[in-house]
């Protein structure tokens, strides 16, 4: 069984966020760039699967449409454990085009499990998953807490209002997953950053593709008013100001 | 000149920063207040590589170079210098010598299992009486044909209690003074070994400091590091690179310590504004993040002689002396920023602050580094 | 004859503007109940339908009673497609997209809208794809300018507002919970039923159980959230915030600490990484308010702090706050609320 996990390349999560050329455009200047977060806690659960030697997980893969610049990001992934990092290159710009880059490149080299992480912590889209899903005519699953295998068979939960449910399902399937499945990221070991550098990072050409969507402007949230303090001996106050000022009781 | 580092290099940092952060600041206070080893982050520290990153991969370490050992050593330091005095004893004061100097035997034996980090070795040199001047050593070792004898009693042993190898400094031949003196691998489970009770220190509490005393131990003479005689030689240069090693962790103090001041010289207000916005506060910061810029320079500079493989003894002396100085003085300052809180356990600083102390002490004190220095500028 | 010919296209201009430029809500169901962001959705987009100057299609999928259906008149659905199918009362993405997009063709739609909700990110990416129709998700408000059509949403995790135009002639949508309210609307309803042709290889995916909280308010709808933090000190200590929270009516959540510590299940966790909420009262309780975590709360229209330290971030986002021991502060505030009713 072959898992590709789709990884997105963000700034990290305690970024301030700034932005330039009168607000149409992220400014970049002194981010650090992350593994997308729970892109990470895929590929962490992913590499358990094959670890799990009740599995026949043969190969982890990494995939990401983005410039060299985000190179330093797959290193890692292959740091963590990845078997072989592909870079789709191209500017990723809209979630339509990315997720037919990453389709495209499937339909040639098919695996069977794609994990995508539900979103990216910048642009917030949640839709890559589900749309390559689409390209490629599998089975989704989204809001994946937790993946196992079954012999040739995926036994996933998703969550639902108020509670989960257990699914089972073929291959070959676009799992959709969020914080749960898997405990934490990993940290590469030392002599995973030393082999990360023997690993494969392919550069694969980008195909004719539309973006359908642009980001024309960006603005920061509003400032919030100050914060009215309550005495600790006082709290049937509050319970009047949430009712009667902020009529949120 | 260049000062970019590499992919690999930022990726090492950022993996010991992510360590540090994760799984030494939950429980670092602890730890320091119960004088508590830490033993799983010290498994986690080698299932990382941490402990063995710079033997080389053929001897099942982590192949790094030293400007990623300097910078991982900081992001440590900056959190839990116990478990960083640890991960530079035993790359740069053990390991480093069985590499440089051991027989292949010797590094099948010893060495491999180090830099796995399944077993931690120590470096015996220091003694009651012989600690800044390490060439009056007392510990005798006896060549009894075909074996060494050794007795004596050693101090201040990092890694003293936990250790399963020690790397201890004899006199073979009081005659020929320092000349004379012999290192050996010795397995710590040995008989005749007793090891000390932990002593109660000021900083880097959880580290396991003891002393060791032996008696009549039997040490075999494959077991000898080097040529006869060779020990004082070795034990030197090994201090040339741990020098490094406690210039980057007296680093990360000081950077650790600024980087607390700092958030919370943004946080904190009196007198109607955030007191980053006093000058008394922001000109203090602006001293700390100076001298620590220094510092890290002089560590990198070190580092980097090594890994050209030019000589580094003079600078790792000048990075040892100037990056503990700051450590004390930036800890110091951090902990007045802080103000009353400062005092307390619960933010860090103090413990920053005794910690910065010891780098000013061991693996030469202070004065120990001018010595150095300024007979490197009479050569 | 000129005349005449002018009047035709004008007819057959109308005609077009109705075919083709009608909106689709997707209204998902919950075991054939609908939920308040149901009604918020089709507020939303009986707005939309009514600036486009073009008419709204509800679209249910699944078994909903009629009455169920009816309900959704109340915000302004006047006409109603109901795939009235069992089998298809599991949601399977693929599935409803084919339904959705089928119906969106059939009637010439051009903007479809849902819930930012596990259903709606599902399956709005895969309409997207079917129809080669620009997306955007969790939308804050009806779009600012329909031609070209640019809607405002959330990027980096809440901690910027983000335009985006959608250059497709078909869009999908997914709006925010809270991003508009409900409005009532009372129309008289008329339902039509639909089935699909569909293959049956689609339902490959089998649900074998489902595990539910009983009792307890979803995080997700709550209106009011009780959160707390490491301040609490011990996961034993969690019965004050339990307590608040049930004589609030409100759901329970905790900060990421707590629950990395395991003090709390990971579907509690609120923040960046975790669920991010929109709740109209949000309390903080022990919790400091580390970046992270505000990018999951910011969303919320009140915020009350309860925290020892007064120099804690948490309380530069929130509304009101009470500085002092949370052990302290829940009792009393439990009480407060239970003698105010």
């Amino acid at each position: 069984m072959k898992i590709l996990v789709c990884i997105s390349n963000v700034p990290d999560t305690t970024t301030k966020v700034k932005f330039k050329e009168d607000n149409t455009l992220f400014d970049d200047s002194g981010v650090q760039w992350i593994i997308n977060p729970w892109d990470e806690l895929a590929l962490t659960r992913a590499l358990e699967l094959k670890e799990d030697a009740g599995n026949s997980v043969d190969e982890v893969c990494v995939i990401h449409v983005g410039g060299a610049q985000t190179d330093a990001t797959l290193r890692k992934a292959l740091a963590i454990g990845a078997d072989k990092a592909f870079r789709i290159d191209a500017c990723a710009a809209d979630a339509y085009y990315v997720a037919g880059q990453i389709a495209s490149y499937l339909k040639e080299n098919p695996f069977d499990i794609v994990f995508s992480g539900i979103e990216s912590s910048d642009y917030n889209g949640s839709s890559v998953g589900a749309m390559i899903a689409e390209f490629m005519d599998y089975s989704g699953v989204s809001s994946v807490t937790s993946v196992n295998l079954d012999g040739d068979d995926v036994i996933l939960y998703r969550a639902i209002p108020g509670g989960k449910q257990k699914i089972k399902t073929g291959v070959p399937l676009v799992a959709v997953v969020q914080k749960g499945i898997a405990k934490e990221p990993r940290i590469p070991a030392m002599r995973g950053i030393m082999m990360a550098r023997k690993k494969p990072l392919e550069v694969i050409a980008a195909t004719e593709m539309e973006m359908l969507t642009k980001s024309i402007k960006f603005e920061l949230p509003k400032a919030k008013g100050a914060c009215k303090m309550i005495d600790l001996e006082n709290v049937e106050e509050l319970v009047k100001l949430l009712k009667n000022e902020a009529k949120v009781l | 000149m260049n000062f970019e580092f590499t992919e690999e290099q930022l990726m090492i940092r950022d993996a010991a920063r992510d360590f540090a952060q994760r799984e030494l600041l939950p429980g670092v206070i602890e730890r320091d207040e119960k004088s508590e080893y830490p033993t799983e982050q010290v498994k986690r520290l080698a299932d990382l590589g941490f402990l063995g990153m710079l033997v080389g991969l053929e001897y099942d370490g982590g192949g790094m170079d030293t400007i990623s050992y300097v910078l991982a050593m900081e992001e440590i330091s900056k959190v839990d210098s116990s478990v960083s005095v640890i991960m530079s004893v035993n790359n740069s004061l053990v390991c480093w010598g069985v590499e440089k100097y051991g027989t292949e035997e010797q590094k099948q034996k010893f060495l491999k299992p180090m830099a796995r980090g399944e077993k931690i070795g120590a470096f015996l040199l220091s003694e009651p009486e012989a600690g800044s001047d390490a060439t009056s050593q007392r510990t005798t070792a006896v060549d009894m044909g075909d074996h060494y004898l050794v007795n004596g009693t050693k101090n201040w042993i990092t890694n003293g209690k936990t250790a399963s190898t020690y790397i201890v400094m004899a006199q073979t031949h009081p005659e020929l003074k320092h000349k004379g003196i012999n290192a050996l691998l010795v397995d710590s489970k040995s008989e005749g070994i007793t090891v000390g009770p932990h002593e109660n220190k000021m900083g880097m509490r959880a580290s396991d400091t003891c002393s060791v005393m032996f008696n009549n131990v039997k040490v075999p003479k494959e077991n000898r590091l080097g040529e006869e005689g060779f020990g004082f030689k070795l034990a030197m240069q090994s201090l040339e690179g741990g020098r490094i090693g406690i210039a980057s962790q007296a680093l990360g103090i000081a950077s650790g310590a600024y980087e607390l001041a700092l958030k919370y010289a943004q946080e904190r207000k009196a007198f109607g504004k955030e007191i980053i916005h006093h000058q008394a506060i922001a000109f203090k910061l602006a001293d700390m993040a100076v001298e620590i810029e220094a510092a890290r320079f002089f560590c990198l500079k070190a580092a980097w002689l090594k890994d050209q493989g030019k000589p580094y003894g003079q600078a790792s002396a000048m990075a040892k002396l100037y990056a503990a100085e700051t450590a004390m003085k930036v800890t110091t300052e951090a902990v007045q920023i802080h103000g009353g809180y400062g005092y307390v356990k619960e933010y860090h600083v103090e413990r920053l602050m005794r910690d910065a102390k010891l780098t000013q002490i061991y693996e030469g004190t202070s004065e120990i580094q001018k010595i150095v220095i300024s007979r490197g500028l009479m050569d | 004859m000129i005349v005449n010919l002018v009047s035709f296209l004008r007819s057959i201009i109308s005609y077009l503007k109705e075919k083709l430029m009608s909106v689709i809500a997707f209204a998902k169901n919950w075991n054939g109940k609908f939920k308040n962001s149901t009604y918020e959705l089709v507020s939303y987009t009986k707005n939309l339908a009514s600036q486009l100057n073009t008419q709204l299609i509800v679209v249910s999928i699944g078994e909903v009673k009629e009455e169920e259906l009816k309900s959704l008149g109340k915000y302004g659905a006047e006409r109603i497609i109901s795939v009235n199918d069992s089998q298809m009362n599991t949601l399977t993405s693929r599935v409803y997209a084919q339904v959705i997009s089928e119906l969106a063709e059939k009637e010439g739609a051009d903007t479809i809208v849902m819930s930012d909700n596990e259903s709606g990110k599902a399956i709005a990416p895969r309409i997207s794809v079917k129809m080669k129709a620009g997306m955007a998700s969790a939308v804050l408000e009806l779009p600012i300018s329909m031609n070209p059509f640019v809607v405002k949403k959330g990027a980096f995790s809440g901690k910027a507002l983000e335009y985006v135009q959608i250059d497709s002639p078909v869009k999908v949508i997914t709006i925010a919970k809270n991003c508009f309210g409900f409005i009532e609307d009372q129309v008289d309803v008329s339902i039509e039923e639909f089935s699909s042709h569909l293959d049956a290889a689609l339902f490959k995916i089998q649900v074998l159980e489902e595990e539910k909280q009983t009792n307890k308010v979803n995080l997700a709808d709550a209106d009011i959230v009780v959160s707390a933090g490491r301040g609490m000190r011990s996961p034993d200590n969690w019965g004050v915030v339990e307590e608040l929270a049930d004589v609030l009516g409100a759901a329970t959540a905790c900060s990421r600490p707590v629950s990395d510590e395991g003090w709390r299940g990971h579907e509690e966790h609120v923040g960046q990484t975790g669920k991010v909420i929109a709740p109209n009262l949000y309390f903080a309780a022990g919790i400091s308010g580390a970046i992270q975590h505000v990018a999951g709360i910011s969303r919320s229209k009140c915020i009350v702090a309860i925290n020892t330290d007064p120099e804690a971030p948490i309380f530069g986002v929130a509304d009101y706050g009470i500085i002092g021991d949370v052990m302290e502060v829940l009792p009393k505030l439990t009480e407060a609320v239970r003698n105010s009713k």
